[in-house]
């Protein structure tokens, strides 16, 4: 029986260890982080550095173990997986790196990334991999003669198509894309997004895409996160994100975002201040330190996470804002 | 242009040594930067934007890169006219710094780790304003509080690594104001960082600007960043500035098909959502940027051009005065 949500986590969070031989503070990556991705559904993860996206992204691909909380997969706790289950686990997770450069070994050909994970599988024969290979080439419209090149016979936005190639060839349940465009030029950008997108409508693939940029995970998520600091500041569903932002870090941050347009330039609200260190956040609401509208309660308590209009979360005290 | 020039380049051409080969990896570029105006170079990797920032300041790779032509005329503090292209290593560093300030794009790798902020900004102060170092150091604190940061005596003995990314830059800006220059070169000074911390500090540069009346040339490939900073903008593309004009022209109404493209295809928030919801895909640019050793013949845009005809791969074109201050390499401009 499959389950109606694919991906549940639930009260994440993700200490790491001060610095060997250091007498650092332990670094709070990521805290009681909580969302639930539907089969299909493509979820944005968005948030400045030390917001913990890519800490999350890591932990859902099992390729780090979280502190505390849960993430079910299919119905199944994975937190308590045996290495044997976890390796099972890995070939239904796969993951896009950021730099298309330093993710793709320059000593193997195409061919040889892209079945490096059929083979660990062992799935498949021979041939039927390097059919498996050539097929999802072939649907990041890469020519078939590319499976006998190296990476450095390519361009940035085709080694990107390559690692999506390589997430591909497992036919994976999940897809943990983490920045995929941030590394391209923007003419590029929008043909890998246009990419993923087509992709993902047509392999009716679940997706979490992480990105620092607001404005790239508009045309890609259905439902967006918006981190700061460890923790979700608002989740809603992308269209109801954009239009109706609630949280005040959400709306500083679109209205951050530079616009090219010189007709639509508004009164920008310019956040004070600097990203609080994750070794040391502030008490209470984890943003009250650069928020315009912070009052004395924001330091006392960790605002919960509150459903407002249907789907649309926040966690923050001020409700008396607009 | 009213002002006078503090800037000006004309016919820069500059090659990198390939093997037994050279390559143009900037072709015929002519600019002009005035008295209290920003100009943006902008475009995509490979462009040639940042070898242009390096020509102007002589920092091309020793027996790599040279300057094969053209002339890089510079006005300095003390209203002499120099051109920077046929300076020689001592008179160069006499002018870098000085006459011309530099921030780069990676904080950390623009300060050096074992010296103080103060020590470092105070630097170009005593060699080229000869002050002691006592007086270079209060001129320096001065400065770091100049840039907005907070408790400036204290950050002022703290070293690179006690900073945030944000405080980093603002220090290597307060370096590069430190002897007054009245040029100031940015290349891609907020790329390395984080939107909230970019705003900040686009704002403190078009402050810092304002207020001094310096020129400013900004590196990006940002066009939303052009918008917000710049006064006249020139697009590059292979090596070639393929449009310029005063911003607000440029990008309200493209006369190239690059621009154009470009401009289409920066993701605009709250526009993804209508088009997802018709089902039409992102705008794009088809292909990708061609490398500079193996240029198409004519205009290196036309493999990717929607308006491409026969005539565009025979001859390179000539830039095209399209009216108020618009030039346009594109023989089809009066169409676009």
């Amino acid at each position: 029986m499959s389950h109606e949500f694919f991906l549940e986590v639930s009260g994440l969070g993700k200490d790491f260890a001060p610095v060997a031989f250091t007498r650092g503070p332990v670094v709070r990556a990521v805290q009681d982080v909580s969302f639930r991705i539907r089969r299909g559904e493509v979820v944005g993860l968005v948030g400045e550095s030390g917001s913990g996206k890519t800490t999350i992204g890591r932990m859902v691909a099992q390729l780090i173990e979280p502190t505390s909380g849960s993430i079910r997969f299919d119905g199944v706790e994975t937190t308590s997986l045996t290495r044997r289950e976890l390796r099972r686990l890995h070939a239904r997770v796969q993951y896009i790196f950021q730099d298309p450069f330093a993710s793709l070994s320059p000593r193997m050909t195409i061919g040889e990334i892209l079945m490096e994970g059929l083979d660990i599988q062992r799935i498949g024969s021979k041939s039927e991999r390097v059919t498996k290979a050539t097929e999802s080439l072939a649907s990041v419209d890469l020519p078939p003669d590319a499976i006998c090149r190296y990476p450095h016979e390519f361009s940035g936005g085709q080694r990107q198509r390559i690692g999506i190639a390589r997430a591909l060839t497992l036919a994976p349940d999940l897809i943990v894309a983490d920045e995929p465009v941030s590394a391209l030029d923007v003419s590029i950008q929008a043909q890998i997004v246009n990419l993923l997108r087509d992709l993902q409508m047509r392999l009716g693939l679940t997706m979490l895409f992480i990105a620092h940029d607001l404005a790239v995970v508009e045309y890609v998520a259905d439902t967006v996160i918006v981190l700061y600091l460890g923790r979700i500041m608002e989740m809603a569903p992308s269209r109801a994100l954009y239009a109706s932002p609630q949280h005040p870090y959400t709306r500083a941050l679109l209205s951050a975002v530079p616009s090219p347009d010189p007709s639509r330039h508004t009164v920008r609200q310019i956040l004070k201040g600097d990203i609080p260190s994750p070794a040391n956040p502030p008490s209470g609401c984890v943003f009250r330190t650069r928020c315009p509208v912070a009052v004395e309660a924001c330091a006392n308590v960790v605002p919960p996470l509150r459903e407002g209009a249907k789907g649309h979360f926040k966690a923050c005290i001020r409700d008396d804002l607009d | 242009m009213n002002a006078e020039p503090i800037l000006e380049i004309s016919g820069l051409t500059t090659v990198f040594r390939i093997g037994d080969g050279e390559i143009a990896a900037v072709r015929d570029l002519s600019l002009a930067v005035a008295t209290g105006e920003t100009v943006a170079l902008v475009g995509e990797s490979g462009s040639g934007k940042s070898v242009t920032s390096l020509s102007i300041m002589g920092l091309l790779p020793r027996g790599v890169g040279r300057i094969a032509a053209g002339k890089v005329q510079l006005r300095r503090k003390s209203g002499e006219l120099v051109e920077l292209q046929s300076l020689g290593g001592e008179a160069l560093r006499r002018v870098r710094g000085n006459d011309i300030g530099m921030v780069f794009q990676e904080p950390l790798t623009s300060l050096n780790p074992v010296y103080t902020i103060g020590e470092q900004i105070a630097e170009p102060i005593r060699i080229h304003l000869g002050k002691s170092h006592r007086e270079a150091l209060a001129d320096a604190i001065q400065r770091l509080e100049d840039v907005g940061i907070p408790d400036p005596r204290r950050r002022a003995r703290q070293y690179p690594h006690e900073l945030s990314g944000g405080m980093r830059q603002r220090a290597t800006i307060a370096m590069a104001l430190a002897c007054n220059p009245t040029l100031l070169i940015a290349d891609e000074p907020t790329t390395a960082l984080d939107v909230t911390i970019q705003a900040q500090i686009l704002d403190l540069l078009g402050q810092l600007q304002k207020e001094r009346g310096m020129g400013m040339l900004f590196v990006t490939h940002n066009l939303g960043v052009v918008a917000e900073i710049a006064d006249r903008v020139a697009v590059m593309y292979a090596g070639s500035v393929v449009e310029t004009g005063s911003v607000a022209r440029v990008f309200s109404h493209p006369r190239h098909p690059y621009t154009k493209g470009l401009m289409r295809s920066v993701p605009r928030l709250g526009t993804a959502t209508l088009l997802k919801e018709a089902g039409t895909p992102l705008p794009t640019i088809a292909g990708s940027v061609p490398s500079l050793m193996n240029l198409p013949q004519g205009c290196p845009f036309a493999p990717r051009c929607p308006y491409r005809i026969e005539a565009c791969s025979e001859a390179y074109p000539k830039l095209a005065d399209a009216g108020e201050g618009q030039l346009s390499r594109c023989i089809r401009w009066q169409e676009i």
